[in-house]
């Protein structure tokens, strides 16, 4: 007889949201701040990293070898109070749950990501940005206090002004490695209706659709837009602008008005896990960024809901799997805004390559914040999406030098594969984060499979 | 780490002077340098190696390595691992030897069984238990088709990679919920110093073609193939290939 020895339960497989890259780390559920602080105290020579809903796209929320604290287990909403708009919330909480919960209170979360199935904890680490980033800023501009468990175990509680004010931005936008959030207070907005009032501009070449949005941005809540990096010519890079201003109760129709604040999300359908690689390839690229292009004509003033404004890629769950098994990565770039050429050049060169990116998003940031590894900062943010296959990390080395030259740096929440070297470069305030991670965590019990990569830490 | 577009940061060689073995890194390192850690005995092919290789731009360690010194292999394998994670190991290190001395001598016979054989077991054991440690990584066996079907010519080289074959395929399983991928690459005939003089069997190659298989097989997961990939079908024929027969045919 021969026994097969099997890991331990808790040793899981983990992988971001573009599915490579995956390792094996032992992964621990805690239920309150006393659990999470005793499994950091429990880590091994790996370290330890906090997970939310793994909704980053690379690996910094996993930890091969070492211990992933899931903190989708500290869930609970603390309290809400309507007339200040505070909120009081455990870390593993989403940005759909809280949401959901703010909204019949005429509250409003002023960032909201592609995605809200985000944690609180994963908005923080990665201080997220969304369409209304020119008004709002980031995640962390709205972070009250919050509360820290560091690398001795102890619990903090931190401000953005108070006496470890340090530490409160090293831990906005730090990836998980100077501690673990487990409860933020949040400032939230407050707004009449759960509904958009919408202007879609359909804009027939890159030049006119930038400079629309350089503008009159001002003027909308929401901004952002979506354009064809598949047609060549004269129409270079036509795209939809699509912005908008939270509708006042005057705005809605009489139907809506009943329930102004009713939020109902439909999911319709989730793509199996049995796509053919390349499955998105040139020809579909081609006609969905037709189809995309041809659904928006220019028509101003029209009310939608969250979802169609939002998230319209919500409706299909797990999308992500549609890249086939091979996983997908995102291309995500700020560069100051006289550089705007940047993002004319990265187009052609990806086209010169013969990729496809299906999904273009671009952008303009307002002010960053004091967080020295937050990634937003004035100027022009690019996303681009592409399956992996041959060619693509000599293609994303050729566009970071771009990038990088022009002042530019990358998206650590996007990022799955670029070097040590061009995030030193991004980030010219990397040292003076180190020290205050290190004055907190001096044995470096906090590492992520990022952090090794990238040499973060 | 291997980043999603399959480049890994370090590389550990054992038979650091391997041709094949540092074509597979001069694959990796093409699209991006790396550290690379050369496990080899010293002499001037190692130096050229980690000159060549530094001249890509990678950062070369050596670290000193005998096969047949059993008992150093764990501080091989701790020195090696000493400067972080390694994504890829290749276990390149292997003696050809002479059949016809092989089967008469005994000497000749247990230094090919313990170079190819034992080394390669010790070796796989240490790097296993890193890897594990590590939730990741990529281990590499260079096997060879001799091992599918022994040949008159060629049969104690070939018992050898026969044992070498099994336990890494066996090692495949055993490490895969650990997150650790391990590749079982059978090359054909390979024009490197090994095979100089002799005279290149049908669908012979050059190191660079087993690289790049051994490269892409590394970045999609593989876990067993063949260099040239034709070969595959070509051994699975000759293996149902009766005896009498099989003793006649010209390979
Ligand atoms: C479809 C889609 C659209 C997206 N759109 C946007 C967008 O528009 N704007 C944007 O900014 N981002 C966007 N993202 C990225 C996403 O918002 C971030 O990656 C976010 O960090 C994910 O949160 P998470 O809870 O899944 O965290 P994870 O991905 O699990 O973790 C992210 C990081 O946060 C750290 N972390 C998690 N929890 C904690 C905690 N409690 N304490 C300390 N650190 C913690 C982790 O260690 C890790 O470094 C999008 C992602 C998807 C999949
Ligand atoms: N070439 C082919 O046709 C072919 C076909 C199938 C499989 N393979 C296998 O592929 C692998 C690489 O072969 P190759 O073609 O690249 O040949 P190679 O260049 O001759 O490499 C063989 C390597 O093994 C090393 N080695 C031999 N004995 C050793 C010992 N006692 N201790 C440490 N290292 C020792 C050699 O190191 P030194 O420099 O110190 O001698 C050399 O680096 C081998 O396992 C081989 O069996 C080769």
């Amino acid at each position: 007889m021969s026994s097969q020895p099997s890991p331990a339960d808790q040793q899981r497989r983990l992988h971001g949201w573009g599915r490579t890259a995956p390792s094996v780390a032992e992964v621990v559920t805690p239920r309150d701040p006393d659990e999470v602080a005793a499994a950091v105290l429990g880590a091994g020579p790996r370290g330890v990293i906090a997970r939310g809903l793994g909704r980053s796209y690379g690996d910094p929320a996993q930890n091969g070898g070492g211990r992933v604290v899931d903190m989708t287990g500290l869930s609970r909403i603390h309290s809400i109070d309507a007339p200040s708009g505070l909120v009081d919330v455990d870390a593993g909480v989403s940005l759909d749950t809280l949401m959901r919960a703010a909204l019949p209170f005429g509250l409003w979360l002023p960032v909201l990501p592609g995605t809200r199935q985000v944690t609180i904890g994963g908005a923080i680490g990665a201080d997220i940005h969304g369409k209304a980033h020119h008004v709002v800023g980031s995640f962390g501009n709205h972070v009250e206090s919050m509360v820290l468990v560091t690398a001795d175990g102890t619990v903090r509680e931190l401000t953005p002004d108070g006496p470890e004010s340090e530490l409160f931005w090293a831990t906005v936008g730090g990836m998980g490695l100077t501690g673990i959030v487990v409860r933020a207070r949040l400032k939230l907005h407050h707004v009449e209706t759960a509904y958009f009032l919408v202007d879609t501009d359909q804009i027939d070449n890159l030049d006119d659709l930038m400079d629309r949005q350089t503008r009159d941005d001002d003027k909308y809540a929401e901004s952002v837009s979506w354009f064809d990096a598949v047609t060549t010519g004269p129409h270079f890079g036509r795209g939809i602008l699509t912005r908008a201003n939270h509708a006042t109760l005057a705005d809605l129709p009489e139907k809506l008005r009943d329930k102004p604040l009713k939020f109902d999300a439909p999911q319709l359908l989730t793509v199996p896990d049995v796509f053919p690689p390349g499955m998105l390839n040139k020809l579909t690229g081609k006609i969905f960024s037709e189809l995309w292009y041809r659904k928006a004509p220019t028509k101003h003033g029209v009310v939608q809901n969250i979802t169609q404004f939002l998230h319209p890629l919500d409706i299909i769950g797990e999308w992500n799997r549609g890249y086939g098994p091979n996983g997908f990565l995102q291309y995500q770039f700020v560069v100051p805004p006289g550089r705007g050429d940047v993002v004319r050049t990265v187009l052609e060169r990806v086209t010169a390559a013969g990729k496809v990116s299906a999904l273009n998003v671009l952008k303009r940031f307002g002010e960053g914040n004091r967080a020295p590894l937050s990634f937003p900062k004035p100027g022009w943010t690019l996303c681009l999406d592409f399956p992996v296959g041959p060619g693509l990390g000599e293609l994303c080395d050729e566009l970071d030098t771009i990038v990088l030259d022009a002042g530019g740096r990358h998206y650590l929440a996007k990022e799955s594969r670029t070097s040590a070297e061009a995030i030193r470069r991004g980030y010219p305030r990397l040292d003076e984060w180190r020290k205050v991670r290190a004055s907190v965590d001096p044995e470096g019990v906090f590492a992520s499979d990022m952090s090794r990569r990238l040499e973060l830490v | 780490m291997i980043d999603a577009v399959g480049n890994p940061q370090s590389i550990l060689l054992l038979g650091g002077t391997s041709e094949i073995g540092l074509a597979v890194v001069e694959a990796f390192a093409s699209d991006r340098p790396m550290r690379v850690v050369l496990a080899a005995r010293p002499s001037p092919r190692l130096d050229e190696a980690r000159a060549r290789l530094e001249g890509r731009g990678c950062t070369v360690e050596t670290v000193e390595f005998d096969a047949t010194e059993l008992a150093s292999h764990a501080d091989v394998v701790q020195k090696s691992f000493a400067g972080g994670d390694i994504d890829v190991a290749v276990v390149a290190f292997g003696l050809l030897g002479d059949n016809e001395q092989a089967w008469t001598d005994v000497a000749h016979a247990v230094e090919l069984a313990q170079v190819n054989y034992t080394a390669a077991v010790s070796v796989g054991v240490l790097v296993a238990d890193r890897m594990k440690e590590q939730g990741h990584g990529s281990l590499v066996a260079l096997s060879s088709v001799a091992g599918e079907r022994a040949r008159r010519s060629n049969f104690v080289y070939g018992s050898t990679k026969a044992g070498l074959d099994a336990f890494y395929s066996g090692l495949t399983e055993a490490l895969r919920p650990h997150g650790v991928v391990v590749t079982v690459v059978r090359p054909g005939f390979v024009h490197t110093k090994m095979t100089e003089g002799m005279k290149a069997a049908p669908l012979s190659t050059t190191p660079e073609a087993v690289a790049e298989v051994v490269a892409d097989a590394v970045r999609t997961h593989k876990e067993l193939v063949w260099a040239p990939a034709p070969l595959r079908f070509v051994m699975s024929a000759l293996r149902h290939v009766p005896r009498p027969i099989f003793r006649r045919l010209p390979i």
